[in-house]
């Protein structure tokens, strides 16, 4: 194995979980929930961004835009016409309503997509490579990919706390109660949340759709990666959420250059390092 | 000031007494089951139990730990795979082998709550099912179980087929009335009143004395125990496993939505929702993919229409508890 390559390779791999992971830690930053269907939802638009690229002819990150304004209205309408239902009396409603969704939304595509693998043709830059010098070359793409990545945790972050939007996102996360007191509509913040949430879904999706051949049945897996990155990253902190992404993909590259059977099982085993040494995460901003 | 009035504690009412009565009468006759049961109707009955008592099990973690779990495949699959380690490589009498299983699960549980205990709630959700998924892809790893392909339960064979499926089933019916029963009584004691008062308030709990962490993971190991053994008497009377079968994502939602749709936090709940599961499954299951969409639809407009599910519902309107753990506060003078 070379180690240098691996671990650059798992760097740029990270910024996709990174991209999976900051749409779930917004809407836990804000919400305190957390949505089980996120990677049913990361697979619907990926199947989404194929149907747009059919129907535009336009290069896949030219959909991106495109599919992250169908994506917010649609997370926006979601939260709105029935999660906001489920918040406030606890975590059991919340969790199998989500649960409800995402077996929902996996056999609805089995059934109109079929369960054969897809994937995002990218036209001329899949093979794309830059040199680094000593062997080694990265790929225009995975970086390309991890630059998204780092330009959307910085975007986040100037909104959570640079704008009224975010200080009422903070406040509504810290006590929703006090919050609509002084005037905090929270109903229709958690609807902003959602689609800034499903937003960045559509991004993820896109990416992942080129970097992965994916099927209906990929979902719960794209979840529980980016939950492993929020959880060793750290509440509170989408910088925290992008280098627990990188660490997970690093631990994932590692694991499958040693084995193939061991990649995935690497990443959940350095998950549960952080859980048992360091359980705020490794870059927590809040508790 | 008022005086404080002399209370009586009532527990359970004329359906509760005619409940018990009742379930004794179908245990005893159930129990004869070999002798006047199909092949077939044998094995639905052994699954209908290993279905209850995950879902029951699921249902003390939830319904009154508070502890929402989206991993207890993980003991499922333990239980299973440690039944088939005892029976195939030991030698153990594969039927002494299921308490044996439940066991192995419960130990496992201790390092594994020590781990997902530091994360609350939602997170708590998923921590779970990232372990169930390590134990799968631990034992998919490992030739000695298997790997990926799964092993038979070539123990079985010193049975003939006859015996194999009444003692089959008898363990189940063991194990029925041990999981109804057991639970019975441990909601009424004093672990019950602690654990109701957890789900309830955690804070006010902890500051009338209950040991939260410690009735927590009690109840936690306690499931874990009886998922366990569900889970070895479910794959000895399938006679093979293997990863995905064990360890797999289908069981979670078999979990959530018996209990959600039957009724969370009652013993007579998740009794309702696996009949109610079989009786889906049997009539809708040819449909595939869209007999399980109907039932993500189903167990959304519960939650959100009727949170106390089918026989919550019941329960509420008419005062009906099979299995009362309530206490209910009556005025001496009252009569019922």
């Amino acid at each position: 194995m070379n180690w240098v390559d691996t671990i650059v390779q798992g760097t740029l791999l990270g910024g996709l979980y990174a991209l999976f992971a900051m749409g779930l830690a917004v809407i836990y930053g804000v919400m305190r929930q957390i949505n089980i269907a996120h990677g049913d939802f990361i697979v619907l638009g990926a199947y989404m961004s194929l149907g747009l690229i059919a129907a535009t002819g336009l290069h896949p990150f030219l959909v991106i835009p495109l599919g992250a304004a169908v994506f917010a209205l649609f997370g926006y309408a979601l939260q709105r016409g029935l999660l906001n239902r489920t918040l406030g009396g606890g975590i059991l409603a919340p969790l199998v309503v989500t649960y409800g969704l995402a077996i929902v939304v996996e056999n609805v595509l089995q059934q109109t997509q079929s369960a054969d693998a897809r994937s995002i043709k990218l036209p001329g830059l899949d093979t794309a490579s830059l040199p680094l010098g000593g062997g080694l070359a990265v790929g225009v793409f995975p970086l390309i990919m991890f630059v998204v990545a780092a330009a959307v945790a910085i975007l986040l972050e100037i909104v959570f706390n640079r704008t009224r939007l975010g200080v009422a996102f903070r406040a509504v996360s810290d006590d929703r109660e006090i919050a609509s007191i002084v005037g905090v509509r929270d109903q229709r913040l958690f609807g902003y949340a959602s689609a800034i949430s499903f937003a960045v879904i559509a991004v993820a999706s896109v990416f992942m759709g080129i970097k992965f051949t994916f099927t209906p049945s990929l979902g719960p897996n794209f979840l529980l990666y980016a939950f492993e990155a929020i959880v060793i990253g750290g509440m509170g902190s989408f910088y925290g959420t992008l280098a627990g992404g990188v660490i997970l993909g690093i631990a994932q590259a590692i694991g499958f250059a040693l084995n193939p059977g061991w990649g995935i099982l690497a990443g959940h085993l350095v998950f549960l390092a952080v859980l048992l040494v360091r359980p705020t995460g490794l870059f927590a901003r809040t508790a | 000031m008022i005086a404080a009035q002399p209370v009586r504690v009532e527990r359970g009412g004329a359906a509760g007494r005619a409940g018990i009565a009742i379930a004794l009468v179908l245990v005893i006759g159930l129990a004869s089951g070999p002798f006047w049961l199909s092949s077939e109707a044998m094995r639905l009955v052994v699954e209908f139990v290993c279905l209850l008592t995950m879902a029951q099990m699921w249902n003390v973690l939830a319904g009154y730990g508070g502890l929402i779990s989206i991993g207890q495949q993980a003991y499922i699959g333990i239980g299973g795979y440690a039944l088939f380690v005892f029976a195939n490589q030991l030698g153990f009498n594969p039927f002494l082998s299921i308490p044996l299983s439940g066991l192995v699960a419960a130990l496992l549980a201790i390092p594994t709550s020590r781990l997902v205990f530091r994360l609350s709630g939602g997170y708590f959700a998923v921590a779970t099912w990232v372990v169930a998924e390590v134990y799968r892809l631990l034992v998919a790893n490992d030739s000695a179980l298997g790997s990926g392909a799964g092993i038979s339960l070539i123990a079985m064979l010193q049975f003939d087929k006859g015996t194999r499926e009444s003692i089959t089933f008898w363990t189940a019916v063991a194990l029925l009335v041990a999981t109804v029963g057991g639970l019975y009584w441990l909601l009424r004691s004093r672990v019950g009143l602690a654990l109701t008062a957890i789900r309830d308030d955690p804070v006010a709990a902890e500051s009338q004395g209950v040991d939260v962490a410690r009735t927590k993971f009690l109840v936690y190991a306690i499931a874990a125990f009886g998922t366990g053994c569900a889970g070895a008497l479910y794959f000895s009377s399938a006679l093979r496993i293997s990863p995905d079968a064990a360890f797999g994502m289908d069981w979670i939602p078999l979990l959530f939505f018996t209990v959600v749709i039957g009724g969370i936090g009652t013993i007579e709940g998740p009794i309702v929702g696996t009949l109610l599961y079989f009786i889906v499954r049997q009539e809708f299951s040819d449909y595939g993919t869209w007999y399980l969409i109907a039932l993500g639809i189903l167990a959304i407009v519960v939650m959100i229409r009727f949170p106390l599910g089918l026989w919550g519902e019941v329960a509420a309107r008419f005062g009906w508890h099979v299995f009362p753990i309530q206490h209910i506060l009556r005025d001496p003078k009252e009569t019922t």
